[in-house]
């Protein structure tokens, strides 16, 4: 266990959730979108649920998912801003990660459409949306266990010639090819101060560790939207810092960012946006200084009234 | 005690052709389960497509087609085609089958399939109602005429220490130089884009489709060409033994390839190699010493006899293997700190 602290400390002088900033990494990709202004532009949006933004990135909707007789998701109309951190909260079974599948195409919604970028992504396969620049992190970290850290980097990296099976067996079609994704993983696994795990296991790594590999990792894949499902689950707070920083540091580079949350306390601090779900539809949007005084969510939160909640008491 | 059948029979476990059918199947298997996770546990129905392409092309459905189409193709040019056909056309064919329906789903329905799948076309294979194609129980013969007539060795010597005639050692030589190719083969594939992908895809399925990678399509690239190397296999085993009959291809056979594998290591490039030269080491040894304690009453005829001796070798590489599973779990090639990752 000693050991395993003794990683995550060499992980934290990074703390400070602006820190990003001064390691330039070219392997990071960067999108030319107009960060502050898209931040700012916010202002304008009503804070209403399904409200409409100025730049979508992600529009979804009439989105229905039953699971037999339980409605998971119910949302009518859901928008999502380009180029800021978009926070998605709720209480425990109030349909988030569904959502999150579902906009991801990892679940196929029972009625709905979704647009990312402007294109119908209805019937595209979930390997595909990868490919749009899209991609998403999961709640139980998916890290590859028997494969090592750089292995796991490099296998983000899309249109790889060497990934089919004929031009497999004659490395010379795709040495030079995997030799610049090694480059650029390796230089993604300093920035996320990795690299000294390089050749580590992805198994041996903790829980943090393996929440910043599963970053890098999508990053590898140059994604113009990242969805991260709970990223601080089960991570050490001595990380949560740096894990934050790398969450903003990815907004500042034009990157849409929406993600799953438990942690109120990290969604005021880096997010610009906050929709709230309950029993599978959207009940408040607004920014993360709004949401605490919406009866709305404060309802779906500690239940409608006093007299509910006594009552539950008094029948258990 | 004829110590020197002992160590002739030693050596054909370690080399000789059944080595080299279930290494090439082992590899095959290693493809699915060792790096794509893939649990085939009708390996046997590979091999079987192996044989029967091959047998059936020259002996039953090639003189037909010449019938009827007056095609005329000689009976080295049906051989070839029929090795294509073994190699090629039915592991694909099978591969489809038995992929289409399972591959989207979780890896147990893969499972029930394929033994399933490989025990329908043994029994097919053994009715009657087919005999005119696949010789129902007593299986095809005469089809290996062509691949012999290659032999540059003498059907009278012995060669490579007394151990082999002169067609076992032609064809052990081209076992061994197949055996060579695959296992290079082998290792350029999963050193490569492709393999990583496959090894993602044994680690996490969603994750690697979440990364953009297809991985219904890559387990069908898997399931395919690691059944092609249980096919070539299988034919290495019709043309060895000149027949290919449908009990040759029972489900023992599979689970002969999934121990020769483990014991090997699964994942590892040399682990089939290994594991099946073991497994046919001690099966063949064993039965020569046990037979020959048996025969010179250093076992008491009351506590076993000679016909038992089959069954016990048996035991013997049971008991090895629990040992194995206790003190080795990695297989011989294995990293016991990468299995122990599973617990994690």
């Amino acid at each position: 266990m000693t050991d395993e602290f003794a990683k995550h400390d060499a992980l934290v002088p990074e703390a400070g959730p602006k820190s990003h900033a001064p390691h330039p990494a070219h392997a990071l990709p960067m999108f030319d979108v107009d960060v502050a202004a898209a931040r700012s532009a916010l202002s304008e949006v009503p804070w209403e649920p399904g409200a409409s933004k100025p730049d979508p990135i992600l529009v979804a909707d009439n989105v229905v998912r039953r699971f037999g007789g339980l409605t998971a998701v119910d949302v009518d109309h859901v928008e999502v801003q380009r180029g800021v951190i978009t926070a998605l909260i709720g209480p425990n079974g109030a349909g988030k990660t569904t959502l999150f599948n579902l906009l991801t195409n990892f679940d196929t919604p029972d009625t709905g459409s979704r647009l990312f970028n402007g294109q119908a992504i209805d019937k595209v396969p979930a390997h595909k949306i990868a490919g749009y620049g899209m991609v998403r992190t999961f709640q139980l970290t998916k890290a590859l266990s028997k494969m090592t850290v750089i292995e796991n980097m490099k296998l983000g990296a899309t249109d790889q010639r060497g990934e089919s099976l004929f031009a497999s067996v004659l490395p010379v079609l795709w040495r030079k090819q995997e030799n610049e994704i090694e480059s650029r993983a390796d230089e993604l696994l300093v920035h996320f101060k990795m690299e000294h795990m390089r050749d580590q296991f992805a198994g041996t790594l903790s829980g943090g560790q393996r929440k910043l590999l599963e970053m890098a990792r999508a990053l590898m894949v140059e994604p113009e939207m990242v969805m991260l499902d709970e990223p601080m689950a089960g991570v050490n707070p001595a990380l949560t810092q740096s894990l934050l920083g790398h969450v903003t540091g990815l907004r500042d580079r034009g990157m849409t960012v929406l993600f799953v949350e438990h942690d109120m306390d990290m969604v005021q601090e880096i997010s610009d946006w906050v929709i709230v779900m309950a029993e599978g539809k959207i009940i408040a949007e607004g920014p993360p200084g709004s949401i605490g005084q919406n009866q709305a969510v404060v309802d779906a939160y500690l239940g409608s009234s006093h007299d509910s909640a006594l009552d539950l008491g008094e029948g258990s | 005690m004829d110590y020197q059948a002992i160590i002739e029979s030693l050596f054909r476990g370690l080399i000789g052709e059944r080595f080299i059918v279930f290494a090439l199947a082992a590899i095959g298997l290693n493809l699915h389960f060792g790096y794509t996770g893939l649990l085939n546990f009708g390996q046997a129905v590979f091999m079987a497509a192996g044989a029967y392409g091959l047998a059936m092309m020259v002996a039953t459905v090639g003189p037909r087609l010449n019938e009827n189409t007056g095609l005329n193709m000689s009976e080295t040019t049906l051989f070839w085609v029929g090795v294509f056909t073994a190699v090629v056309v039915f592991p694909i064919l099978f591969a489809l089958v038995m992929g289409i329906p399972t591959l989207r789903l979780r890896a147990d329905y893969l499972a029930i399939v394929t033994i399933a799948v490989a025990e329908i076309f043994r029994i097919v294979a053994r009715s009657p109602r087919f005999d005119w194609l696949t010789g129902s129980s007593d299986g095809l013969t005469g089809f290996s005429g062509t691949f012999y007539d290659l032999s540059p060795f003498s059907t009278t010597g012995r060669y490579f220490f007394n151990l082999f005639t002169g067609n076992q050692f032609f064809l052990v030589l081209v076992g061994w130089t197949i055996l060579a190719i695959g296992t290079t083969i082998c290792w350029l594939l999963v050193r490569s884009p492709w393999g990583r992908v496959l090894k993602a895809i044994r680690e996490d399925e969603d994750a690697a489709r979440s990364l953009g990678k297809n991985a219904y399509s890559y387990k069908m690239q898997a399931l395919i060409l690691g059944g092609m190397f249980g096919a070539v296999g299988g034919m290495v085993r019709a043309v060895g033994f000149s027949v290919a009959q449908p009990d040759n291809f029972i489900t023992d056979v599979t689970f002969f390839v999934w121990v020769a594998l483990i014991l090997g290591g699964a994942g590892k490039v040399f682990g089939p190699l290994v594991g099946a030269a073991l497994l046919y080491a001690v099966l063949d040894s064993s039965d020569t010493v046990l037979r020959q304690l048996v025969e010179n009453d250093y076992i008491p005829s009351s506590f076993m006899s000679g016909t038992q001796v089959g069954q016990v070798r048996f035991m013997i590489v049971g008991l090895g293997l629990v040992l194995l599973a206790a003190f080795r779990p990695q297989g011989i090639f294995g990293n016991k700190e990468e299995m122990a990752l599973d617990d994690r």
